[in-house]
């Protein structure tokens, strides 16, 4: 996996609240054995009409957000199940950063293994993105994982806080399993030492 | 200052634990099935690494296949996943209960019932309920892919230790009040991210009253409160429970693996971030009426309506689900008419599930529009209910009586609701397109469902209990 370090794009808005992991992918599309092509199927029940047709009143639907690569949104994103298509689905699509006023556990934990960058930004500020474009765009973001912060288009800073192991991870877009199996003597040790109970 | 349980939990599995890192957590059960687990398999073969530890993995089928004819799964990408994993276990060396095994069941299940889940365990699992063995005092959560090839690979996982929250539930539960009515109380008063960023303890006399099964209930649905994981502290009932179970201790070690397992419980003096009271004896049996597991009340209430007083964001929240579920607003649960009825799941599947709703079926016969299922977790669920009986009790009243699995609470097998019809449901999650496209799913208890089936409508079961002069409704077996 590449790093990631900064990203410049379009942000799209999904102004809600608990998108849950069967909006995000629905079950049907989680029986493949590989990782790629879930694009299509992103928020598939939103996006497209019982006749298949693009539902035209869905959001990323829009003209304006058809190109974003930027996704915000509201409060306990990706809550529910553990389905990892979830951040596959909005990777393929071409999403690399969610900004959300919270996310849910595990599907934070996703994004990061999957190289998306998820930020967490209080409210107010997420409107305040906002408040120099239209509502429900935004055609120029600066993403900055290394300062931590997101530049919109006036050059206003939005400080966010990122775990430091996390960040280091997704910066050199290192392999974690590579990190760990370097601490293989202590796992060793620790299976051979540890009181079971 | 004393520690929790979690902090002990924790403790004993940290293998390095350095500045500015998460601490590298060991892990003792690896469950696994067939939808989250072909891709981390192929990560593995594409970097040409080993399963460490298959000795520790532990795999069976559930989410795909079918409860009806189950060994034949007619969707050709589910059977392939079923057969993927076939495949990936075999050249893996993983245990693997198929479907061809007497002790196949959803992993949840038959975790516990085989004695895997025990005491003192850190347990994952590619799926988010997998904080149901909490009940037992083991630290279990679920992980998505990427984890379970990093377990798969290296037995650990690098995590950062929550914070802390202990929910008392001090009292007794009324009369036909279940640990599924606690736990859907517990999310509907306190929210769907109630638990964000905690591992919940919990405690308290109503807890220690509830049977295993109670308790996997209630620690299963944690993780809809946002809940890391939820964990309940191991005490006689839990060894009793484990005793003799084909994967536990063996009689010679029992014994001392029990008194080490009583020393995981919160000290008198530990420190929690958050504390939570709860009073046993205000909740009553709940019923959802909305998208999300908070949109929930008790069968006395009454739907809400998009008030104009409300913020925006909750009015269109409110306004969705309402839309949705196809409601206006203001009616009353007691008039909501049902299609469709799922005893099941991972959270209400065991024997006292079936054996409580049984007792409100006996005799009875489903309203002629609805169609009901029973579907036991697990396979031994299913011989062990239908040695009691239990079977026919609901064939009898015309249930459809299934083989294991986790049929109709995700939809991602033959077992789906149609669109614009509704389903009362023992299952965790009534997010929209849950049970399939556009199903309008109500959570409930199992009582509370054999009610709604037996009168096509939602229905207090505390009025059917009362005339069938049911006095004892919980099964104390288990």
């Amino acid at each position: 996996m590449s790093g990631f370090k900064t990203h410049t794009g379009k942000a799209a808005s999904l102004k809600r609240d608990h998108v849950d992991t069967d909006q995000i992918i629905p079950k049907q599309f989680l029986k493949k054995i590989d990782k790629a092509g879930y694009g299509e199927f992103l928020f598939y029940d939103w996006r497209y009409q019982s006749d298949g047709q693009e539902n035209p009143d869905f959001e990323l639907n829009q003209l304006n957000t058809k190109d974003s690569s930027i996704l915000i949104t509201g409060n306990n994103f990706g809550c529910g199940s553990s389905r990892e298509h979830a951040p596959w689905a909005l990777k393929d699509y071409g999403f690399q950063v969610i900004i959300a006023e919270s996310f849910a556990d595990i599907f934070f934990n996703n994004c990061v293994k999957n190289g998306i960058l998820p930020i967490r930004l209080p409210k107010k500020e997420i409107q305040r993105l906002y408040s120099e474009e239209s509502p429900d765009v935004i055609s120029h973001l600066i993403v900055d994982l290394e300062n931590q912060h997101v530049v919109n288009g006036s050059g206003e800073h939005f400080y966010f806080e990122f775990d430091p192991y996390w960040k280091k991870m997704l910066l050199n877009g290192w392999d974690e399993i590579s990190v760990t199996l370097q601490y293989e003597d202590k796992i060793k040790r620790f299976e051979t030492e540890r009181i079971v109970n | 200052m004393g520690k929790t349980i979690i902090d002990k939990l924790w403790k004993n599995h940290v293998v390095a634990e350095e500045k500015n890192k998460p601490d590298l957590l060991y892990i003792d059960l690896h469950l696994i099935h067939e939808v989250t687990s072909p891709q981390a398999f192929a990560g593995l073969r594409e970097k040409n690494r080993k399963v460490r530890r298959p000795d520790l993995c532990f795999a069976t089928m559930d989410h795909n296949i079918p409860t009806a004819d189950r060994f034949n799964i007619k969707d050709e990408t589910s059977r392939l996943q079923v057969q993927t994993l076939e495949k990936n276990c075999e050249e893996f060396g993983i245990r693997l209960e198929g479907l061809d095994s007497l002790q196949q069941g959803i992993v949840h299940v038959i975790g516990p019932e085989l004695g895997l889940t025990l005491p003192g365990k850190t347990i994952v699992c590619g799926d988010s309920h997998t904080s149901t063995h909490g009940a037992f005092g083991a630290l279990a959560f679920g992980i998505g892919t990427s984890e379970v090839e990093h377990v798969l690979a290296t037995q650990t996982l690098w995590q950062n230790k929550p914070k802390q929250m202990n929910v008392k539930i001090e009292g007794e539960l009324g009369f036909g009040v279940t640990a599924k009515d606690v736990i859907l109380w517990f999310i509907a008063n306190y929210g769907t991210n109630a638990g964000t960023g905690y591992i919940i303890e919990f405690s308290g006399s109503a807890v220690r009253g509830f049977t295993m099964e109670e308790r996997m209930t209630l620690c299963n649905m944690s993780i809809e409160a946002g809940a890391k994981a939820s964990v309940i502290a191991p005490d006689e009932k839990t060894f009793s429970y484990i005793q003799g179970k084909p994967y536990a201790p063996k009689e010679s070690e029992f014994n001392a693996r029990c008194e080490a397992w009583k020393k995981l419980v919160s000290d008198n003096d530990a420190v929690f971030d958050k504390v939570i009271e709860i009073n046993a004896s205000d909740i009553e049996p709940m019923v959802t009426w909305g998208t999300n597991p908070s949109m929930c009340l008790p069968i006395s209430g009454q739907i809400p309506a998009a008030e104009s007083s409300l913020s925006i964001e909750e009015k269109q929240s409110i306004e969705s689900a309402l839309t949705y579920m196809g409601f206006q607003g203001n009616e009353r649960l007691k008039d909501v008419d049902v299609q469709h009825v799922f005893i099941g799941s991972c959270t209400n599947s065991r024997l006292s599930d079936l054996v409580e709703a049984s007792a409100v079926v006996e005799g009875e016969k489903v309203h002629p529009g609805v169609r009901a299922i029973v579907v036991p977790g697990s396979q031994s669920v299913k011989r062990e209910a239908e040695s009691l009986g239990i079977h026919k009790i609901f064939l009898h009243a015309g249930f459809e009586w299934r083989d294991s699995g986790c049929s109709m609470c995700l939809g991602m097998n033959d077992d789906i609701v149609p669109e614009g019809e509704r389903c009362a449901s023992t299952s965790n999650r009534n997010f929209a397109g849950r049970q399939g496209k556009g199903a309008r799913t109500h959570l409930v208890s199992p009582i509370m469902a054999a009610a709604a089936a037996i009168n096509g409508r939602f229905t207090d079961v505390r009025s059917i209990m009362q005339t069938k002069n049911l006095e004892v409704d919980r099964y104390v077996g288990i």
